[in-house]
């Protein structure tokens, strides 16, 4: 076996990372209001007990149409970006990319509230529009890192190939340079979409009345008897996530072995 | 004449078809994100009304950000919960890169990161909430310490303070600060290490002489890029911080939820963000010498 010791400490380090997640199905079969050990019995009644309540419906509804919108527009936004980045130079490229990059380290929080404040001082109402808004710039930088290595995998000889053969600029893009990037404009598509269902701050600042599925979830955790309903929507949640990625993923590499770039892992 | 055919040339050239296409996505980065960022940085020299803002200028806000004992305290604890979370990260991540790099088969390394990936884009709320039961009272340390024998009362110092915090916060950004650092070894050039081994070195003096340095550039992108957000991280500190652990998010989203206060809001928040870039701007002097690039 290579690696040994690392390989052990890699080992502990994934249980660490999978901890929280491990233990969440727990408690969402578990047959107790509180959340602590020992397991009382099994039972499936919080997942029954989710249907009951019209405001999760809501908070789903909302949450579904934000995270559609959000990730069709935030990818649009990134095959632009990404397509003017690394086929095109320009002047103050670095500049201006970095300051589409930016949502990606500044603090959620920053962008809430500036944001917040211009729309309420412009007379904007808060509504399910206003944290698309919101959701688009900071889902956009992540359309730009995956689909930047899907453009940039793109062999230039096709495209000229397509003008010569009498192709104009813009039935080139689609009908060489777009099947070829489709498998990352779809991952790109699933990673907002996860991005956007999952995003708590903006959403709290930026929704006025609407309530989308973590603010649900968070006011929820200020009653204990909820809680093991928020469990079982929870196992719900990571076990959809992680299908959505693994599909994103394996678009991802069929995209890259599309192209026959080399793999070099991870979204980000 | 001239400047018509000086137009017709620009408007074929490659930088304007590069500015055409990243046109509306720099626009909207403008509008809704540069634009909206200045708006916070002019709110902060306002001076807050009774249900408006008036319009004059002062430093008041600023005075009373840096003054007042309260704010001071939260501001060096978020600095502090950060560089603590930021050294704990980077620190425990390291041997995953490093193991996913040189001793992971190349076939299985995008398993690997797939693996280690996944629980950062679950829902990041329950995450939080998890690491309350596992840290709490009756949670999955205690019990587990309390059943082995170890302990005999549940421990109370890792739930409701700092140090919950900086282990919430460490969990959360643990992909973020592998991958990095992963980019940066897969770059090195192997034989460059048989090079080090061949002279004479030992595994452990070609690391810390060869592979360290030359992983420098990938050690600092994850150092950012856990720093500079956690520091605004508002989910955990409210969940699993209680009184004492609260940050400067907290602080923000008072100001401006609950006491309507946007320009005292705003000069905390553009305060912290100040101090977030001016500390990040050191870190990046102070490791120049790895940025250079290779040397010709």
């Amino acid at each position: 076996m290579k690696g040994g010791g690392f390989r052990i400490y890699a080992i502990c380090y994934l249980i660490f990372l999978y901890a929280p997640i491990i233990i969440l199905p727990l408690f969402a079969f578990n047959d107790a209001t509180v959340i602590a050990f020992p397991l009382s019995g099994f039972t499936t009644k919080w997942f029954a007990e989710m249907t009951t309540q019209p405001a999760l419906g809501q908070a789903v509804k909302n949450s579904l149409i934000i995270a559609v919108s959000a990730s069709v527009l935030a990818t649009t936004l990134g095959v632009f970006a990404a397509r003017a980045s690394t086929r095109y130079d320009f002047p103050f490229k670095g500049g201006i990319m970095g300051l589409i990059m930016l949502p990606l380290v500044l603090p959620e929080i920053i962008v809430a509230v500036s944001l917040l404040v211009v729309l309420l001082g412009l007379g904007v109402n808060l509504s399910i529009l206003t944290v698309i808004l919101g959701h688009v710039l900071i889902c956009t930088p992540f359309t730009i890192a995956i689909l930047s290595s899907a453009f940039q995998s793109l062999d230039r000889s096709l495209e000229e190939a397509a003008y010569d053969l009498g192709e104009t600029a813009v039935s080139t893009f689609r009908l060489i340079i777009l099947p070829l990037v489709m498998p990352g404009i779809i991952s790109s598509l699933l990673i907002s979409f996860t991005i956007s269902l999952d995003e708590f701050i903006i959403a709290f600042f930026l929704a006025g009345t609407e309530v989308t599925l973590p603010v649900y979830i968070f006011s929820q955790f200020r009653f204990p008897q909820a809680v093991p309903v928020i469990m079982a929507l929870g196992t719900i949640l990571v076990g959809m996530s992680i299908l959505l990625l693994t599909i994103a993923e394996y678009f991802r590499r069929r995209g890259l072995a599309r192209s026959g770039a080399k793999d070099t892992g991870g979204f980000l | 004449m001239e400047l018509g055919s000086r137009w017709d040339r620009f408007r074929r050239s490659e930088a304007a078809s590069g500015y055409m296409l990243v046109s509306p996505t720099a626009l909207y980065a403008i509008l809704l994100l540069a634009a909206p960022l200045g708006t916070i940085i002019l709110y902060s020299f306002l001076t807050d009304g009774y249900l408006e803002i008036v319009r004059t200028f002062t430093l008041a806000n600023y005075h009373e950000a840096w003054t007042n004992e309260l704010y001071r305290t939260v501001m060096l604890r978020s600095l502090g919960v950060s560089m603590a979370v930021t050294l704990v990260t980077v620190v425990l991540a390291f041997p995953v890169a490093y193991f996913v790099s040189f001793h992971v088969d190349p076939s299985r390394k995008s398993l690997w990161l797939f693996l280690i990936t996944i629980p950062f884009w679950t829902s990041y709320l329950i995450r939080v909430f998890l690491w309350k039961v596992i840290l709490g009272f009756n949670g999955v340390v205690n019990s587990g310490l309390m059943g082995l024998g170890i302990i005999d009362e549940p421990l109370t110092f890792i739930l409701y303070n700092v140090n919950a915090v900086v282990i919430t916060l460490a969990h959360a950004y643990a992909p973020f600060a592998i991958l990095p650092i992963f980019v940066a070894l897969e770059k090195i050039d192997r034989s460059l290490l048989e090079a080090g081994q061949d002279l004479g070195e030992s595994r452990f003096m070609t690391f810390l002489r060869v592979t360290l340095p030359l992983a420098m550039p990938g050690v600092i992108a994850s150092v950012l890029i856990v720093f500079i957000p956690t520091i605004g991280d508002y989910v955990t500190p409210q969940l699993v911080g209680g009184p004492e652990g609260r940050m400067v998010a907290n602080l923000i989203q008072l100001q401006y939820l609950k006491l309507d206060n946007y320009p005292l809001g705003s000069a905390i928040a553009v305060s912290a963000m100040g101090i977030v870039t001016v500390v990040s701007l050191l870190f990046l002097f102070l490791n120049r010498r790895y940025l250079k690039g290779p040397k010709s």
